[in-house]
């Protein structure tokens, strides 16, 4: 189907899939059998400027933005992270939560911070990561319990965070931390802390059912002294900068799945096309292609939804949580069918891990849990529906 | 350090077929690429000059579809591409393509290194780079696996053999042609793309370089290229069975009246 690419999205288009084909799927399988982060392959698609296609010319990326606009390029890395993922979804999501940790201080970053921290992101010489999640509070982020106190010139950040998305191999994190435990949700501020800083360390490295070429690391903050200025925005807006920043990631997370599903479908029909049983290929059976025929349909349903809300937030709209948070439930749940299904069309083989079929699948589930549960995403698009009703 | 670097464009040859009527190659919806071994030999050309600083100009003789073989050296990082295009160069054998490629790059002007890859896969003669040095009268080193040292005066280069390698020395400018195992060519950067789609090519004829029509294109080609064919496939061999002694006094019986012939 035509979506009507720019020149330069075509470009990126036909870039990552290079990329994917040239530098991803030869080492997707050791990466995944291993559980191992390879930044040769990171290093090949910052070299190819990807990082640079959400960040803006002055502060080093590729991006013009109108002068009142804070966030573009989405629709861009929904691309780029399609074509990575179709090859390999642990990859993808290092590059896409790399864009997720960069975008609470495009969102709120003053120019200071700006300059300092958004070269190094747009050249892929650092990578960000986004801190948010800790072992009491998933969903329910109200519960977080990691302090940021202040101390003179600087702040003391106290408290643990879990199953963060390149922790470890990024420079750069964005940490959500409680300033003032009396406001309840105005008491909680979003900072930058830099890898390296005294009191900031690493915890376990997570051993996970798929995206394992993904490093997935405990943050643990003792006694951490960060200077004031990174403080990001205003004490108390941690939770504004936190549903912002989501709302604008969301159609990446939307876009790994998408590139999933669309990877298990290319190898699916393939297979069916090539496995003969009673005397001809399955894909001539008619239950075989109807199901080929629901899964490409789902997919082509999850793009259009996903091109649409990245279009609307390039053109500079912020009043998006329910088309963002729709896009995230319609392309992980339809990773997930489509990816099952792939493996059942695969039959035997699809279970054995010397097939690629499995690890689509294996890969697709968190799809459907990080950056908001399904379960949230639905909860937010209900209440924004009630909202809209009720200004009427 | 200023570059220049040779390519060609070439049909994707793994996916051409012959037509069997008249033994030429069926060009028709087969994709055009820069010839693999030039890849190498622009990826070269870029590193050095990401160290050292200086230009890289990518150079083609071809038709004007051979423009985008340029293009696609710009994304990867090359400065400045030039086309060497007239009606005159066609029917070319490496003789007339090598001086005209020579005579390009005496226009050209100023450069150190020459680059070209080893031998162009639809040819596979691997004259040109050779024919080149010979007609601008610089040294050549071939099959170069590695440059070593290299400054503006001088360079010392690992030159491939069958049975390992040579380590030269030899003085600029200097032409080398590159194997595969020199390095691994990058992907073009988004920019690098961009860039490619804005450059201004420059084209030049046969007026350009100063060369006259005896000179160039099929009259100046002392070689031509008289029929192209598919050879006839070796029949199979004869398969000697039974036990290990056997075959061996078989085998030996089939081969003494080779021996003594």
């Amino acid at each position: 189907m035509d979506y009507f690419l720019n020149e330069e999205q075509m470009m990126i288009k036909e870039l990552c899939h290079r990329i994917a084909e040239e530098k991803v799927r030869p080492v997707t399988a050791e990466l995944d059998e291993k559980d191992e982060f390879s930044w040769d392959v990171i290093k090949a698609i910052a070299q190819a400027d990807l990082f640079a296609i959400f960040i803006p010319q002055e502060y080093g990326g590729t991006l013009s933005l109108a002068p009142n606009q804070k966030i573009g390029g989405v629709l861009d890395v929904c691309i780029a992270t399609e074509e990575i993922s179709r090859a390999c979804g642990g990859i993808a999501v290092s590059y896409a939560a790399s864009v997720l940790g960069s975008f609470p201080i495009l969102i709120q970053g003053t120019e200071e911070q700006k300059k300092k921290y958004l070269p190094d992101l747009a050249s892929g010489k650092k990578l960000a990561a986004f801190g948010l999640t800790e072992p009491e509070a998933g969903s329910d982020v109200s519960a977080i319990k990691t302090s940021a106190t202040k101390d003179g010139d600087y702040y003391i950040l106290n408290g643990t965070k879990h199953f963060i998305t390149n922790g470890g191999e990024a420079e750069i994190y964005t940490i959500i931390a409680m300033t003032d435990k009396n406001k309840g949700p105005r008491g909680v501020s979003a900072f930058i802390v830099e890898k390296g800083t005294p009191g900031f360390a690493f915890g376990k490295k997570e051993n996970k059912m798929g995206i394992r070429a993904s490093a997935t690391r405990e943050l643990i903050f003792t006694d951490c002294k960060i200077p004031k200025e990174n403080l990001l925005g205003k004490e108390g807006m941690g939770f504004i900068v936190t549903m912002r920043t989501f709302d604008m990631s969301r159609p990446g997370v939307a876009a790994q799945a998408l590139g999933l599903a669309q990877g298990a479908l290319d190898i699916t029909l393939q297979y069916a096309k090539q496995r003969h049983q009673f005397g001809r290929s399955i894909s001539s059976f008619q239950g075989i292609q109807w199901m080929l025929a629901d899964m490409a349909t789902q997919i082509e349903a999850a793009r259009a939804l996903i091109y649409a809300t990245a279009r609307m937030i390039d053109s500079g709209i912020t009043n998006v949580a329910k088309e963002s948070a729709m896009t995230k439930l319609f392309a992980s749940d339809t990773a997930m069918r489509v990816t099952t299904d792939c493996v059942q069309i695969f039959g035997g083989y699809g279970y054995m891990k010397d097939y690629p079929a499995e690890k689509y699948m294996r890969d697709a589930k968190i799809t459907q849990i990080y950056e908001g549960t399904n379960q949230i995403q639905r909860n937010i698009i209900a209440l924004q529906m009630i909202k809209e009703m009720a200004n009427k | 350090m200023n570059i220049i670097v040779c390519v060609k464009q070439v049909p994707e040859t793994t996916k051409v077929k012959i037509n069997p009527e008249t033994n030429t190659l069926i060009r028709e919806g087969v994709k055009s690429i820069i010839n693999p071994f030039d890849m190498y030999a622009i990826e070269e050309a870029i590193r050095l000059k990401e160290r050292f600083g200086g230009k890289v100009t990518v150079i083609t003789m071809g038709p004007p579809q051979a423009e985008s073989a340029l293009r696609e050296a710009i994304s990867m990082g090359a400065d400045e591409a030039v086309l060497i295009c007239d009606r005159a160069f066609a029917g070319s054998d490496t003789w007339a393509t090598s001086f005209t490629l020579a005579s390009a790059i005496k226009k050209i002007g100023d450069y150190n290194l020459i680059i070209c890859g080893k031998q162009a896969s639809d040819g596979d003669t691997a004259q040109v780079g050779p024919g080149i040095s010979v007609h601008l009268d610089i040294p050549q080193v071939t099959y170069v696996k590695k440059i070593e040292e290299i400054t503006d005066k001088k360079a010392r280069v690992e030159r491939m053999t069958e049975e390992g390698y040579e380590v030269i020395e030899a003085p600029l400018p200097l032409l080398i042609s590159v194997v595969k195992e020199i390095n691994e060519p990058r992907i073009p950067s988004l920019r690098g793309m961009m860039k490619a789609k804005k450059a201004e090519i420059k084209s030049l004829g046969a007026k350009d370089i100063a060369v006259d029509s005896e000179q160039v294109g099929l009259k100046g080609s002392p070689t031509q290229v008289v029929k192209i064919f598919t050879p006839v496939p070796r029949k199979g061999g004869q398969i000697l069975q039974g036990d290990t002694a056997d075959v061996v006094n078989k085998l030996a019986e089939l081969l003494k009246p080779e021996i003594s012939a």
